[in-house]
């Protein structure tokens, strides 16, 4: 097996009396779709926050790209090419579509300490971010202002925005929240053929999305990892279905 | 409307429409180039002296416009850098060092580190904090000044002589002076023109929307404020350097806070983050207050109301609707 792109040792966090991240031990490999998944308030955002540097943890370390990034700012493991995409969708509203994207594909493209020259002329840029968007399925909007976007198609700029960045991970935090069934499969269908080129952390909540994509489950309790494997041993695991999945997962 | 605000808050486009957008500020410039000869017809020297005082303003509100309009900055000392420009223009030439060649280098060194200082404090913080930090710098500053007594303290330094250009002394004709604040402006207006629409401006208006967001692209939003805080910086030190020189005067009230508050006012008047804003909007403040003011001493009660009235019924200020007059001739045309 290839070593882990990214991997959390004995992570650690506390907020006063509530521990939100208890002694988490993690990786994603390449080529897999690793689904954290957890009832609501288990310390999935928390772990998300402290991947991506938001958020620094009390104890333990985070390695990406063979890195110990535990103390990097989050713009500098952006910058070692972890993608992420936020819980509430995260866009420039003033932007057009292909800007949005653009912006991302500038911040693998040199320096942007550029003073002169139009960013909007520059085709490399715009050209990744077409085909980010194509990707995605919105490369008929490019020129909309995002903000006006269907809450769907926020989420797919989203997406693009992420892939445009050309990463090494991507980190996705519920990517389907808010999203019709057929926006989700359509979504769903997308991240399928990714994973194998870009490794994918996934939070979600919708359960078919992750057992449709993910190769391994981790599931997430009081902040505490109490189960990993495959979906199938998962689905099955008589502790887990009592803490989250329940009667009608089961 | 919206064609035209787009056009000129993201700096791209056609050709067309690129002159669209800057056909107000050639206007104005064209207009302000007449300026000698309409003061040699009427008005004198004190039109020509109140139409350098309106484009070093007009400079000042144009660099703060990079802050509030671009970044989301919004500095309550931005007067700071004028003073401190106009101070290293006093005090060197005071002591004999006159020439602009000498005093500029020294000014832009002076605002650069101000700014690098300060800034970097200041953007620890934002919203109202940061209003208060820059307010609270523009204050050190402006009690520094005053109590500068070798150089006037409270009273101000008159100057005896103005600048030499390479010691060629061409400041002392009003009207070289005049053209040369002139071509400064056009200069700071094409520059940020430039760079709102660069890379880098693109990172600083996107950090204005969404921070966050930057900083998970991978862009250090941090480094980029504090980069155009320095441009600004030394822009208004620049009209300062030129300010000493236009009223041969310097004093703690060129920095004074009323000073950044008014800018404020012209850039929010104009049109935060307009191409043409900060430009209208303070050519119209100071003619406004021009006009009012002939007319009573309690201007500010007129211009008071005005300012509500624009703010609430032109919320594009000046600029946007300058903009969407523009766009209506384009489509005519």
């Amino acid at each position: 097996m290839s070593s882990p792109i990214l991997r959390l040792a004995g992570l650690h966090k506390s907020f006063g009396a509530l521990v939100a991240t208890d002694n988490v031990t993690l990786d994603l490999s390449p080529g897999e779709c690793h689904a954290l998944i957890g009832p609501n308030g288990a310390g999935k955002t928390t772990l998300i926050h402290q991947i991506s540097g938001v958020l620094k943890p009390d104890a333990g370390r985070i390695f990406f790209a063979e890195q110990d990034v535990t103390d990097a700012a989050p713009h500098e493991r952006a910058q070692l090419g972890m993608a992420r995409s936020f819980q509430i969708t995260s866009i420039i509203p003033g932007f057009t579509v292909l800007e949005n994207v653009a912006l991302a594909a500038q911040a693998r493209s040199g320096s942007s300490f550029r003073f002169f020259g139009r960013a909007k002329a520059e085709t490399a840029l715009n050209d990744a971010a077409i085909q980010a968007l194509t990707i995605v399925g919105l490369e008929a909007r490019r020129d909309t202002v995002a903000g006006s976007l269907s809450h769907g198609e926020k989420r797919s700029l989203e997406l693009a925005i992420a892939l445009a960045m050309a990463p090494k991970a991507l980190i996705l935090d519920e990517p389907m929240a808010g999203m019709g069934r057929e926006e989700s499969a359509r979504l769903i269908t997308t991240l399928r053929e990714l994973k194998s080129r870009v490794p994918i952390l996934l939070v979600e909540h919708d359960m078919e999305a992750v057992f449709a994509l993910a190769d391994r489950v981790s599931v997430l309790v009081y902040g505490r990892v109490i189960a990993s494997g495959a979906p199938e041993e998962i689905r099955a695991d008589p502790e887990v279905r009592s803490a989250y999945l329940g009667e009608d997962a089961a | 409307m919206k064609d035209a605000l787009e056009q000129a808050t993201s700096g791209g486009g056609k050709v067309s429409r690129d002159w669209g957008a800057i056909a107000p500020a050639v206007l104005v410039f064209a207009l302000l180039a007449l300026g000698p000869l309409a003061a040699e017809a009427y008005g004198g020297a004190y039109l020509t002296s109140l139409l350098m005082r309106m484009m070093l303003l007009a400079i000042a509100a144009i660099s703060l416009d990079l802050l509030i309009g671009q970044g989301g900055m919004v500095s309550f000392g931005h007067a700071a850098f004028i003073g401190l420009g106009a101070y290293v223009a006093g005090i060197m030439i005071t002591e004999g060092a006159a020439d602009l060649a000498m005093i500029l280098p020294m000014a832009i060194v002076a605002s650069t580190v101000f700014a690098v200082v300060t800034g970097a404090i200041s953007l620890r913080t934002s919203g109202v904090y940061f209003i208060m930090i820059t307010l609270a710098f523009g204050q050190m500053l402006f009690f520094t000044a005053s109590s500068l007594s070798a150089y006037g303290g409270d009273d101000g330094l008159t100057l005896w002589e103005r600048s030499t250009v390479f010691g060629f002394d061409l400041l002392s004709s009003n009207v070289t002076l005049y053209y040369l604040i002139l071509v400064t402006l056009i200069g700071a207006y094409a520059l940020v023109g430039a760079l709102v629409g660069s890379r880098f401006g693109r990172v600083l208006r996107a950090a204005k929307e969404n921070p966050t967001r930057v900083e998970a692209l991978g862009f250090s939003v941090f480094s980029y404020r504090l980069t155009a805080y320095v441009i600004a910086g030394v822009m208004a030190g620049v009209a300062g350097v030129l300010m000493a020189n236009q009223a041969e005067f310097v004093s703690p009230s060129t920095l004074a806070w009323q000073r950044s508050g008014e800018l404020i006012i012209m850039v929010v008047l104009g049109g935060m983050g307009l191409r043409n804003g900060a430009l209208l909007g303070a050519v119209a403040l100071v003619a406004l207050e021009e006009t009012l003011s002939s007319i009573t001493h309690d201007w500010r009660l007129i211009f008071g109301p005005l300012l509500v009235l624009t703010v609430l019924y032109a919320k594009t200020g000046l600029a946007g609707v300058a903009d969407a007059w523009v766009a209506r001739l384009w489509r005519r045309a």
